[in-house]
């Protein structure tokens, strides 16, 4: 049996690009930020991520995926480091992942809004006459909004 | 203040001390899910839970890696939540409480995540890293925990005479529990952790949101204190027997 890795790093972060998250489905983990490194060495790969929230519960899921993937490429020997610091920050999130969210109806962090409070832009119809609903959302990374012009309820992604 | 490297004498018991305290509190407010006065507040209510419990995952984790490197046996977060007996715990006696209602559950959540705040202050830029990692990332959450449970602590203080009555009814009870997260146990001593700093800010800072919520700390008060040393209110006994029942039941079992 052949256990020695050919596949360069560069492939290794095309094929973490194609996983996505459990529960934002458009977005990708690269998208997010929660790959700090990948290492390549003779007959392993170790892909080092680092959860978003503490009690995310899509984390082993997404280590699942990250194995799935790659095994799709016959990278079978793959070890996932969980780290902590640095903590995560939506300043990692890319711009690509900033306009997905958008597009799939759910408001990408604005800095002008670290502490939710009415007057998120609206993603559907972007009036910034919004309000509030609730700082906690449908999963840890959202907070809950509803637009007073379209009527239409959104999420809004937590700047963290 | 210089933080000594700590000795896993004392860090193992203190790390089991955060991750029993963040889980039973965490278990104790997911009892409103499905429950909460409306939809948006059992979400976040039960938002908050989940934090807790990833925190004392973390705590649970690391735990479980300093005694299984110190002693050799294979120890897992989840053999230390769900096989250790009452007595093993050493959380705080404010996270065992019943829940009572929206408005104990609310005060007792204010003072925890108050005090947790300031914990992790300390925490995350302490020797150890691991330690500080795991304060770090939870204090972001930590905020949000402090500014919706203040707020509330707020609105039912200074709302209607019912809301008023109710948490006026919680306090005196629920004081009685907050001197022991500022008395270190034996192994808090040498942490580097300096409780007399953090109960000023607590106070604080509680004494600031109780004059806008109208409420006022309760004087002459006996304080109840064990929960770090594993002398428990027979409440505990009862969570446990819940929460452990399936692993008990079936040891080993798996989703």
């Amino acid at each position: 049996m052949v256990n020695n890795i050919t596949i360069s790093t560069e492939k290794i972060w095309e094929i973490l690009g194609t996983v996505t998250d459990p529960e934002v489905p458009v977005l990708t983990i690269l998208d997010l930020g929660i790959v700090r490194d990948v290492v390549v060495t003779n007959d392993a790969v170790e892909v080092v991520i680092t959860p978003t929230y503490t009690g995310c519960p899509a984390m082993d899921m997404i280590s699942m995926n990250i194995r799935m993937a790659l095994a799709e490429h016959r990278v079978n020997n793959v070890k996932i480091t969980s780290v902590l610091s640095p903590a995560w920050t939506t300043d990692w999130m890319s711009e690509a992942g900033k306009q997905k969210l958008k597009t799939y109806g759910i408001a990408a962090p604005n800095k002008n809004f670290e502490i939710p409070e009415d007057g998120v832009e609206c993603p559907l119809c972007n009036s910034i006459n919004t309000r509030l609903i609730s700082e906690f959302g449908s999963t840890a990374c959202k907070a809950l909004y509803q637009c007073n012009d379209c009527k239409e309820p959104f999420d809004y992604f937590k700047c963290h | 203040m210089q933080q000594p490297i700590p000795n896993s004498k004392f860090l193992i018991p203190y790390c089991l001390h955060l991750a029993d305290t963040t889980l039973i509190l965490s278990q104790r407010n997911s009892e409103w899910c499905g429950h909460g006065p409306i939809l948006e507040q059992d979400i976040a209510i039960t938002n908050i839970s989940l934090d807790l419990l990833g925190q004392s995952r973390n705590f649970y984790q690391y735990a479980a890696e300093l005694i299984s490197q110190k002693n050799g046996n294979i120890v897992t977060e989840d053999s230390l939540a769900y096989l250790r007996e009452a007595t093993e715990f050493k959380n705080l006696l404010l996270a065992e409480l019943p829940r009572g209602d929206w408005g104990n559950t609310i005060l007792r959540q204010y003072f925890f995540s108050e005090f947790q705040f300031i914990l992790f202050e300390q925490l995350k830029n302490h020797s150890d890293t691991q330690l500080a990692a795991i304060a770090a990332k939870g204090i972001k959450e930590t905020t949000y925990h402090i500014r919706w449970s203040k707020e509330w602590v707020i609105r039912l203080g200074d709302g209607t005479a019912e809301s008023h009555d109710r948490i006026k009814a919680a306090l005196p009870i629920l004081w009685t529990y907050t001197e022991e997260l500022f008395i270190p146990a034996e192994y808090e001593v040498n942490l580097g952790i300096d409780f007399d700093i953090m109960k000023k800010i607590w106070l604080e800072k509680v004494m600031a949101v109780f004059e806008e919520a109208t409420l006022s700390i309760p004087e002459n008060i006996v304080m109840h204190t064990g929960g770090k040393n594993g002398l428990h209110t027979s409440e505990l006994e009862l969570i446990l027997a819940e929460m452990q029942q399936l692993q008990r039941t079936y040891p080993g079992a798996e989703w």
